[in-house]
């Protein structure tokens, strides 16, 4: 088809075409940018823990007064818990993925360094490993005589250098050691060694806030909690029986401490969509705010198609009586559409590179990728065609006749 | 005149009743979008303390050694003071008012039985933080600073925290127990929520956190009580470094109220004098002009409360805006070169540019009044749903009254702005040459 008499006619409405290429360049550059955030929102909430998360259940509880031998009275919970049937291993921990509460320490690789090479999270408990079914990939994980009381080791600190081992995260091993295997080596807690003797796979920080690149460097500590030092009881339980253990759990827990208050239980599928809620409300408005500007574009395209076909009437009955088919008319107003959506997409990758620049400086975006690109030019060059189609076709409709009437 | 042009363009918006409809949503649309974004930011960086902010500050020290670095955690220790330095800044007394404080979330029992004891979040802070800060006192009063010295086990509550253990406010003299111990009840203020919670320690949820009750300061260090902020040490020796009164962790904040410049500047000098000593003492290693003291305005830009997606989103609806503003620039000019005949008609029986101008204006006007109106309702309707949105700044999203008038004022701004182009180009139509085309 001829595209020049397009051109001529698109230069005696220079601002408007302007006005219209530069509305679908904005939509397009502000739609490649949006997809490319909500995908990263998404990602982020896929983020790996390491643990069995559908099996899990944790009750966080509350002491009213320090319990009266806090330590038996752990082992007389556990005991209890893993009664419950349904259960099939449970654990009192420090710290459970997800919940934003976290005890880090800073590590070092010699004793002699003055400031510390990074800090890590530390998980404590006996068991550790096994509840949350994180995946041991070298090693092994602690021997039952491994294991020391949180409690002695807090009222006398010589007995900290006691501990001498750790398992950590494959991450943290690559971080420490980059390229070597972890297991063996040893990091210092202030002056304090401990061996590598374990690594599993992932094991997320129960909170984030240093970061998603320091998300899995994680340490596993052979210490035995008491019901005074920890307060975050967590039970695997066989497929199917979530529920029912839940409803036991808590009873069985306050029958055996009634001055104890359950503060909740819940699922860590519950906990880890809770953890996630902000970056999937703000890939919801990201969503929302590509809707409407497309909808605003189409409308806007309406709106300028239908003016220029109501404008143009009598020059379509003049071409038609000149022998122009309906097609002809109808693949002219297509394929102007056509040419200022593409003038458009190409001002809008431009500018689309540009928003992503400056997303970059101010708030750490990662480099657009260039698949995002084509899925802004498709979904203008769409909504293009679609919407000029009701006023084109309300164009080729225009008989011949007009062209012999006056005004 | 006005009135004419008034019924002019009612008329021509009523003709094309679709397109007319089309413009005021997406101004409408763009207008909202934005005012909710503009709002959250606004009430965001809003003076928490109107009356009070420009006589209150902050002092900073930086007590950490040449070579810390908190390795781009995003938390500097030195936010925050040491317990030493505290105590001499409170000793001292050089502001009208001062007062140390550190956050802290307690259990809390309520006397009447049958009912679940709840976790109660409040504050560890010494005598003077109640007239510091003009907290108002429904009953009794805040305590001495004698109370201060002998750890008095003495408890100020909140309207609500007395009403939830007590089951009343008039409290004043009975005993409270917070965690581990008993308190005396010597006060209830009425509620009194600063947002943000400007004295709090930057890593809590500023704009959700409201304090429930006081107690002394000496009370937390003496039973070591759990602390709800950042608690950084940067000492070698694990012992000092991780104990409330150890000389190399930082997690208080200190306020101090400074009535005229004469006194600013005496407080900067003594802060700089405080860390020299301290340098020559051999306990600061850094320069000691780097003790600063902060406004509070200062200070909470300084703490840059606004989470990035609040910018992110405020980026995404101003660009929406403008979206919306080129299409209804682009939609008015055809319209008005659409109706070429009828103003060279207006034009050639006598009316000038500018009565064109002025028509087309006034319509363009009215476009914007009715966007704005629809923009007001949806912007309330976006506020609603960042109420219901998770962020600790659900809260306090309210329009308060001078925003609903720069909403519409900025409606009305940006229709007249849309129409302006149009409105020019369509005023310069000769008066008789469009009568010859048709």
């Amino acid at each position: 088809m001829d595209i020049r008499p397009i051109f001529s006619t698109l230069r005696r409405h220079k601002i408007t075409s302007l006005l219209l290429v530069l509305e679908i360049a904005l939509t397009c550059a502000i739609v490649c940018n949006a997809v490319f955030l909500i995908s990263q929102r998404l990602q982020r909430t896929e983020m790996v823990s390491g643990v069995a998360e559908h099996e899990l259940v944790q009750i966080h509880v509350a002491n009213i007064g320090k319990p009266a031998d806090a330590r038996a009275r752990a082992q007389e919970d556990l005991a209890l818990l893993r009664r419950i049937p349904g259960v099939t291993a449970a654990a009192l921990l420090n710290q459970v993925p997800f919940t934003n509460s976290s005890s880090n320490t800073g590590i070092k690789l010699d004793p002699t360094q003055k400031l510390h090479t990074l800090s890590a999270t530390m998980y404590m408990g006996e068991g550790v490993i096994d509840t949350l079914g994180a995946r041991l990939v070298a090693g092994r994980d602690f021997n039952a005589d491994e294991y020391m009381d949180f409690d002695a080791m807090r009222s006398d600190p010589d007995l900290q250098s006691k501990v001498g081992s750790v398992v950590i995260t494959q991450a943290l091993g690559e971080r420490l050691w980059p390229g070597e295997s972890a297991l063996g080596k040893n990091i210092y807690l202030g002056e304090t060694s401990v061996r590598v003797i374990g690594v599993v796979q992932s094991l997320i920080r129960p909170s984030l806030f240093r970061g998603d690149d320091s998300a899995q460097w994680t340490m596993v500590f052979p210490l035995r909690m008491s019901a005074a030092s920890a307060t975050r009881y967590v039970l695997r339980t066989a497929p199917g029986q979530r529920e029912s253990v839940m409803a036991a759990a808590g009873k069985v827990l306050r029958e055996n401490d009634p001055r104890r208050i359950i503060l909740d239980t819940k699922t860590l599928d519950d906990i880890r969509s809770h953890f996630f809620q902000n970056d999937r409300a703000m890939a919801g408005i990201l969503v929302g705010v590509i809707i409407a500007l497309l909808v605003v574009t189409a409308l806007g395209i309406v709106g300028l198609a239908s003016f220029w076909v109501a404008q143009r009437r009598r020059t379509i009955g003049v071409r038609r009586a000149l022998g122009a088919t309906r097609r002809n008319i109808l693949h002219y107003f297509q394929t102007e559409n056509f040419l200022l959506a593409t003038i458009g997409i190409v001002l809008g990758m431009v500018l689309a590179y540009g928003i992503n620049l400056f997303l970059m400086a101010h708030y750490e975006l990662p480099r657009l990728p260039a698949v995002y690109f084509p899925v802004g030019a498709v979904a203008l060059w769409v909504i293009g065609q679609l919407a000029v189609l009701g006023p084109a076709l309300r164009a080729a409709a225009v008989p011949p006749v007009v062209a012999t009437r006056s005004v | 005149m006005f009135a004419y042009y008034m019924d002019l363009a009612l008329r021509s918006l009523k003709r094309n009743p679709v397109l007319t409809a089309l413009m005021v949503l997406a101004i409408g649309l763009g207008i909202g979008a934005s005012m909710t974004m503009i709002t959250v930011l606004h009430v965001m960086t809003n003076d928490p303390l109107p009356e009070r902010s420009t006589h209150l500050y902050t002092p900073h020290l930086d007590p950490l050694p040449l070579d810390y670095s908190h390795g781009g955690s995003g938390i500097d220790p030195s936010d925050n003071l040491t317990w030493p330095d505290a105590m001499s800044l409170l000793r001292a007394h050089r502001g009208v008012h001062q007062a140390a404080m550190a956050g802290g979330t307690l259990l809390a029992l309520p006397v009447q039985s049958g009912l679940q004891a709840l976790y109660a979040a409040g504050r560890y802070t010494t005598a003077d933080f109640f007239a510091l800060f003009g907290v108002p006192f429904e009953y009794g009063a805040g305590w001495s600073a004698a109370d201060d010295t002998a750890g008095a086990r003495v408890v100020v509550l909140s309207d609500e925290l007395a009403r939830k253990l007590f089951g009343r406010a008039d409290v004043v003299g009975r005993t409270a127990r917070l965690g581990e111990l008993d308190y005396r009840v010597v006060g209830v203020v009425t509620r009194w929520d600063p947002a943000p919670q400007f004295y709090a320690d930057s890593t809590g949820s500023q704009f959700s956190d409201i304090d429930t009750f006081f107690l002394p300061l000496s009370v937390a260090v003496n039973e070591d009580l759990p602390v709800s902020g950042n608690e950084s040490g940067w000492g070698d020796d694990e012992k000092t470094g991780s104990s409330k009164r150890g000389a190399a962790m930082s997690w208080l904040q200190f306020w101090v109220q400074l009535d005229t410049p004469a006194q600013v500047a005496d407080y900067r000098q003594y802060l700089i004098n405080y860390s020299a000593q301290q340098k020559a003492l051999g306990r600061f290693q850094r320069p000691p002009t780097n003790a600063t003291l902060f406004g509070l305005m200062d200070w909470l830009a300084h703490q840059n409360l606004v989470p990035n997606d609040v910018h992110l989103q405020l980026w995404l609806a101003l660009g929406f805006l403008f979206v919306c503003m080129v299409n209804i620039v682009a939609l008015l000019l055809a319209k008005f070169l659409r109706r070429s005949g009828e103003i060279s008609v207006r034009r050639a029986l006598g009316a000038r540019r500018r009565d064109i101008f002025v028509q087309l204006g006034v319509e363009s006007a009215l476009i914007g009044v009715a966007g704005g109106t629809l923009g007001l309702a949806i912007a309330q309707l976006g506020l609603w749903s960042v109420r219901h949105r998770p962020g600790d700044y659900a809260r306090i999203a309210q329009m308060d009254p001078s925003m609903l008038a720069g909403t519409f004022v900025l409606a009305v701004l940006a229709s007249v702005l849309a129409g302006l182009l149009p409105a020019w180009r369509a005023c310069r139509v000769a008066p008789a040459l469009q009568l010859k085309a048709s």
